[in-house]
C-alpha cells in the first residue's frame, strides 16, 4: 500500500512553545490511523497540520515537510481551499450549518462550482448514503440540520466532508460527544469508509483506537514515541512509556 | 507510576492461585508415584478425591480473568498476564488429571504384586516434579532463562521415557504373563512424560508473558 501522507522532520512552534518535535511519520492510503496520547501531547496539533488548520493560529511556525500525495502542502503554490477539499475534517462537536440537510451537503460542491441541480441531488444522496444517514433523512431533506440528533448531526458532518470527494478524512475526537450507540454507528461507518478514503483520527478513547484503527501512533510531549500496527501496539508495545500509558499507569 | 488498585490486586490473586495449583500438582504427582510404588489404594483414592480442588482453582482463575477483561479492559502486559493465567491454569489442570491417571493405575493393580521394583519411574517423576516447580518459579519470577531450561529438562525426561518403554517391552517379550501390568506401567511413564510437556508449556507462557513472543520449547 502506498503512503499518501509523508511527514519528515516536522517541527511546529506556537510562539516559543515547541509543540511538535522532529516528527517522521508515513501514513498509507486507505487505512485508519489513530493518534493517541495524553492532553497536550501534540496529537491534535499534528492532525491540524495535515489540512493547515494551524495557519489560523497566529505565531505558528513550521519546519520540515508534510507531503500529501507526494506534494508538500506547505509549498508556496498550494491553495489552502484546494487542500481542504482533498483533506476533509470532522470535529468533536457536530457543527452543521443552520441550513437544511440538503444545503449542508450541497454547500461544498456549490462552493467548488457545481450548479446543476441533478448533479447536486446525486452528490447529496451518495454522500448521505456513504455516511449511513440516507435512509433516516431521505424524506426530510428540506428540514433544518439542527433538528437532527447529535449522532445524526455528526454523520451529516461526515457526509458534508465526503461531498467534495476528499482523499483523506481527519477526525478530531469525532465521537467523544456522542452516546455509545451513535459512537458505534460512526465506528462502523468509518470501517466502511476505509475502503475509499484514508482516515486519520485523534481519540482519547484508547479502546476505540484498538477497535477500529489499523495503525496507532502514540504521542508524548510533542514527539512520536511509537507507531505500529494497532494489534502489536496494544498487546506488545516496544516502549515502556507506551505500555504505561495504554495500561492506564501513566503519570 | 499509577497503580490500578483493583486490577493489580486481582492479578496478584491470579498469581497466588497459580502458585497453589502448581504446589497441588507437585504433591499429587509425588503421592501418585508413592501410591504406585507401595500399591497404596487409600493414598490413590485421596488423589482422586483432591482433584476437584484443582478444577475449582482453574475455574476461579477463569472467573477472575474474565471479569478483569470485561471491567478493566487490560492491554499490553496486563492483558498478557491474564491470557497466560488462563493458559497455565489449563496446563496445570491437565497435569493434575495425568497425576490422577497414575493413581488410577494403582487402583487397577489392587490384588497384584509389582512385576519389578519401580526405580526409573520414580526417578523420572522426581525430575518432572522439579520441572513443575521450576516452571512455576519461572512464571512467578518472570525468569526466561529458567523457562528455556524446561526444554533441556524435557529432553532428559524423554530419554527416561524411552528407556522405561524399552525395558518394559523386554519384560513383555520374556514374560508374556506380565503383559497387562507392563502395559499399565508404560502408560504411567507416558502420563508422567506428558506432565513434563505441560511444564514446558508453562515455560513457553513465561516467555510470552515477558517478551510478547511465543517460542516452541516442545520440540
Amino acid at each position: 500500500m502506498e503512503d499518501i501522507i509523508d511527514i519528515e522532520q516536522l517541527n511546529l512552534y506556537y510562539e516559543q512553545f515547541h509543540a511538535l518535535k522532529n516528527i517522521d511519520l508515513d501514513i498509507p492510503e486507505k487505512t485508519i490511523t489513530a493518534f493517541i496520547g495524553p492532553s497536550g501531547c501534540g496529537k491534535s496539533t499534528l492532525l491540524r497540520t495535515l489540512n493547515r488548520m494551524n495557519d489560523m493560529i497566529t505565531g505558528t511556525h513550521i519546519e520540515g515537510s508534510v507531503k500529501i500525495g507526494g506534494k508538500d502542502i506547505y509549498g508556496n503554490d498550494v491553495h489552502v481551499e484546494a487542500l481542504r477539499k482533498q483533506v476533509g475534517m470532522v470535529f468533536q462537536q457536530p457543527n452543521p450549518f443552520p441550513k437544511s440537510i440538503y444545503d449542508n451537503i450541497a454547500y461544498g460542491p456549490r462552493l467548488h462550482g457545481t450548479r446543476d441541480k441533478k448533479v447536486l441531488d446525486e452528490i447529496v444522496e451518495q454522500s448521505l448514503r456513504q455516511a449511513a444517514l440516507w435512509e433516516e433523512v431521505k424524506d426530510y431533506l428540506k428540514r433544518s440540520a439542527l433538528s437532527l440528533s447529535g449522532g445524526q448531526q455528526q454523520r451529516l458532518c461526515i457526509a458534508r466532508a465526503l461531498a467534495v470527494q476528499p482523499d483523506i478524512l481527519l477526525m478530531d475526537e469525532a465521537t467523544s460527544a456522542l452516546d455509545p450507540i451513535s459512537t458505534l454507528k460512526i465506528e462502523e461507518l468509518v470501517q466502511e469508509l476505509k475502503e475509499t478514503y484514508t482516515i486519520v483520527m485523534v481519540t482519547h478513547n484508547m479502546h476505540q483506537a484498538a477497535r477500529i484503527s489499523g495503525r496507532t501512533v502514540f504521542f508524548l510531549n510533542g514527539e512520536v514515541v511509537e507507531a505500529d500496527d494497532t494489534k502489536e501496539l496494544f498487546t506488545n508495545p516496544r516502549d515502556s512509556r507506551t505500555e504505561d500509558y495504554i495500561s492506564g499507569r501513566f503519570g | 507510576m499509577i497503580r490500578r488498585k483493583e486490577l493489580d490486586q486481582d492479578l496478584e490473586v491470579l498469581r497466588t492461585l497459580l502458585r497453589q495449583m502448581g504446589a497441588h500438582v507437585v504433591h499429587a504427582l509425588e503421592e501418585a508415584v508413592i501410591s504406585l510404588k507401595t500399591l497404596d489404594a487409600v493414598k490413590a483414592q485421596q488423589i482422586v478425591k483432591d482433584d476437584a480442588k484443582l478444577n475449582a482453582m482453574e475455574e476461579e482463575i477463569m472467573d477472575i480473568g474474565s471479569r478483569l477483561i470485561v471491567t478493566q479492559q487490560p492491554v499490553a502486559k496486563d492483558l498478557r498476564r491474564i491470557l497466560v493465567a488462563f493458559k497455565i491454569s489449563s496446563d496445570l489442570e491437565r497435569m493434575g488429571d495425568l497425576a490422577l491417571d497414575v493413581a488410577k493405575v494403582t487402583l487397577r493393580l489392587q490384588g497384584q504384586e509389582l512385576i519389578k521394583p519401580l526405580i526409573d519411574i520414580p526417578q523420572m517423576a522426581d525430575l518432572v516434579q522439579v520441572m513443575i516447580e521450576e516452571s512455576i518459579t519461572s512464571y512467578l519470577d518472570e525468569n526466561t532463562d529458567l523457562a528455556y531450561k524446561m526444554a533441556k529438562d524435557d529432553d532428559q525426561v524423554d530419554q527416561f521415557y524411552s528407556r522405561i518403554i524399552t525395558e518394559l517391552y523386554g519384560y513383555i517379550a520374556s514374560n508374556p504373563e506380565t503383559l497387562s501390568q507392563a502395559m499399565l506401567l508404560t502408560l504411567v511413564a507416558r502420563y508422567i512424560e506428558r506432565i513434563a510437556d505441560h511444564a514446558t508449556n508453562i515455560g513457553e507462557s513465561t516467555v510470552y508473558l515477558v517478551t510478547g513472543r511465543r517460542p516452541d520449547l516442545n520440540q
